[in-house]
């Protein structure tokens, strides 16, 4: 399962200044675990040291929140773009 | 030295520079302002304030502008009105609204964040300024954007209100409608930012752009005779500006220019998309993101940046937090124009209709001194009331017709 990986600039020091990456795995868990071995340091910038995502991180798989879905749990297919954005928006 | 340390990630502490950066590097925490009160203490004074024009500026100290703002429209010091009627009404003799629908230049409390953040894009030495927007975003920056002679990138939900589209285009900013919600825009903004050198001021400046509104609340202690209101009743979308208002007490408190402050903070949404009242409401710390289903769409944000704090601030302060109907949001800004004649868009309705449902709970002591925020114009969203005011009769200009519809 090969998917497209947009990283956000914060963790681009880590990918080499790349803004997309590829990577594999069945799961949003396992595509994290894969950037880990390609790009040490990654997964403690993306989980807290209980093993939750940090609070501050959003994921989508394509348009969706894995909120949404199954957390890092969520099934990702061949071709997916799996996102990952700084929790900062708008409004009031 | 100045009156601003720097930055600082609120979740990790680590200190960064001034730049238009939003999010720590080490853990992903938003970033805020640092700023440095020693400093701040030693130059503001109430009789300075009170001596200044009556905008926002008068507590520019307490902003993170640096000296006069570049951006030189008198915003905000909207009226605080005593509701006397719809006190009556409710039994609520000491119930106000801070009336951000008269707000210059665009009808909505965003003017304040706007102007802050645009100063700040023009100290850094943007040419453009942009938002993702639900509709009075996008009205406050383009015009503030053709007032100070910048360009503008506005993006918003394709199927926003009819009058916000206009009262945005008719400033001539560049314009992007995009297919999904406020959150789907947000999102493909955050992306942009990393691609362009536009100060998008609720992303890449937000830091700047979320203390232009602390003025919101600056002014209502001040307004109410140097004093924090017991409870203050704020609409929540991005949930920023109920942790502003908030701030903005305590930093009051904290120079000396108001008694302890007491105020319990209670928040407002729809029901249709309400993250942070269900959290408040279900004792969870942090909210789930929701798909929004709301007439009250300028605070139709299902992840809301700040729902966090918001959720503490509320928790820390005593507050608590609501949400009500589509219906409640019509008649809530049914009953404040019948009674105060100020006429609130969706958001106004939704903090109306909540004030009287915390009441009605037993949640609002009815004696105290309360504050609902009314956050933008109704002249925006009339489409909400199509069908729901009285038919006016027509007649011809003979007395007797007129005598026979009015008793």
């Amino acid at each position: 399962m090969s998917v497209n990986v947009r990283i956000p600039t914060p963790l681009q020091r880590l990918t080499g200044g790349k803004g997309d990456v590829s990577s594999s795995g069945a799961t949003v868990k396992e595509i994290i675990d894969q950037l880990e071995s390609n790009y040490p340091g990654f997964k403690e910038k993306l989980y807290s040291e209980d093993g939750e995502l940090r609070r501050f991180i959003n994921i989508y798989i394509n348009e969706e929140d894995i909120r949404f879905l199954d957390s890092d749990r969520s099934a990702v297919k061949d071709g997916d773009t799996i996102s990952i954005i700084p929790a900062i928006a708008g409004g009031y | 030295m100045g009156f601003v340390n720097g930055l600082k990630c609120r979740e990790c502490g680590k200190p960064y520079k001034v730049e238009p950066k939003y999010v720590c590097e080490e853990c992903f925490g938003p970033l805020e302002v640092d700023y440095n009160y020693g400093e701040i203490r030693k130059s503001i004074t109430k009789e300075k304030i009170l001596s200044r024009p009556p905008n926002m500026w008068r507590y520019k100290e307490l902003l993170p502008i640096e000296g006069e703002p570049a951006v030189k429209l008198s915003v905000g010091y909207t009226p605080l009105v005593h509701c006397k009627n719809l006190g009556r009404v409710w039994g609520m003799p000491n119930l106000y609204i801070k009336n951000d629908a008269v707000n210059h230049p665009t009808l909505s409390f965003k003017d304040r964040v706007v102007s802050t953040a645009i100063s700040k894009a023009i100290e850094f030495g943007y040419d453009t300024v942009g938002c993702a927007s639900t509709g009075n975003l996008a009205n406050s920056v383009s015009a503030i954007a053709a007032h100070a002679g910048l360009k503008a990138v506005v993006l918003v939900p394709s199927d926003l209100e009819a009058g916000k589209i206009i009262g945005t285009q008719v400033y001539k900013p560049k314009l992007v409608k995009v297919f999904g919600n406020y959150d789907d825009v947000n999102r493909l903004c955050t992306e942009i930012t990393s691609h362009y050198n536009i100060a998008f001021v609720n992303i890449n400046i937000r830091v700047f752009y979320g203390d232009g509104s602390k003025s919101y609340g600056h002014e209502i202690a001040e307004q109410l005779g140097w004093k924090a209101p017991d409870q203050v009743i704020v609409p929540i979308a991005g949930s920023s500006l109920i942790t502003k208002i908030y701030r903005a007490f305590k930093e009051f408190e904290m120079l000396g220019f108001i008694p302890e402050v007491k105020t319990r903070v209670f928040g407002a949404q729809a029901a249709g998309c309400s993250p942070v009242t269900t959290a408040v409401k279900e004792g969870k710390k942090n909210f789930k993101p929701q798909k929004p289903n709301t007439i009250a769409r300028s605070i139709a944000i299902g992840n809301p940046a700040d729902g966090y704090y918001g959720i503490k601030t509320i928790n820390e302060s005593g507050g608590w937090a609501e949400d009500v109907s589509d219906e409640e949001v019509v008649d809530g800004i049914k009953i404040l124009a019948e009674h105060e004649g100020v006429f609130t868009e969706t958001a106004g309705g939704v903090t109306v209709s909540v004030t009287k449902k915390l009441l009605d709970q037993k949640r609002l002591d009815p004696n105290a001194v309360t504050v609902m925020c009314i956050t933008g114009n109704g002249l925006k969203t009339q489409e909400v009331l199509h069908g729901k005011v009285e038919e006016p009769p027509t007649i011809h200009p003979k007395l007797e017709e007129f005598q026979r519809i009015y008793k």
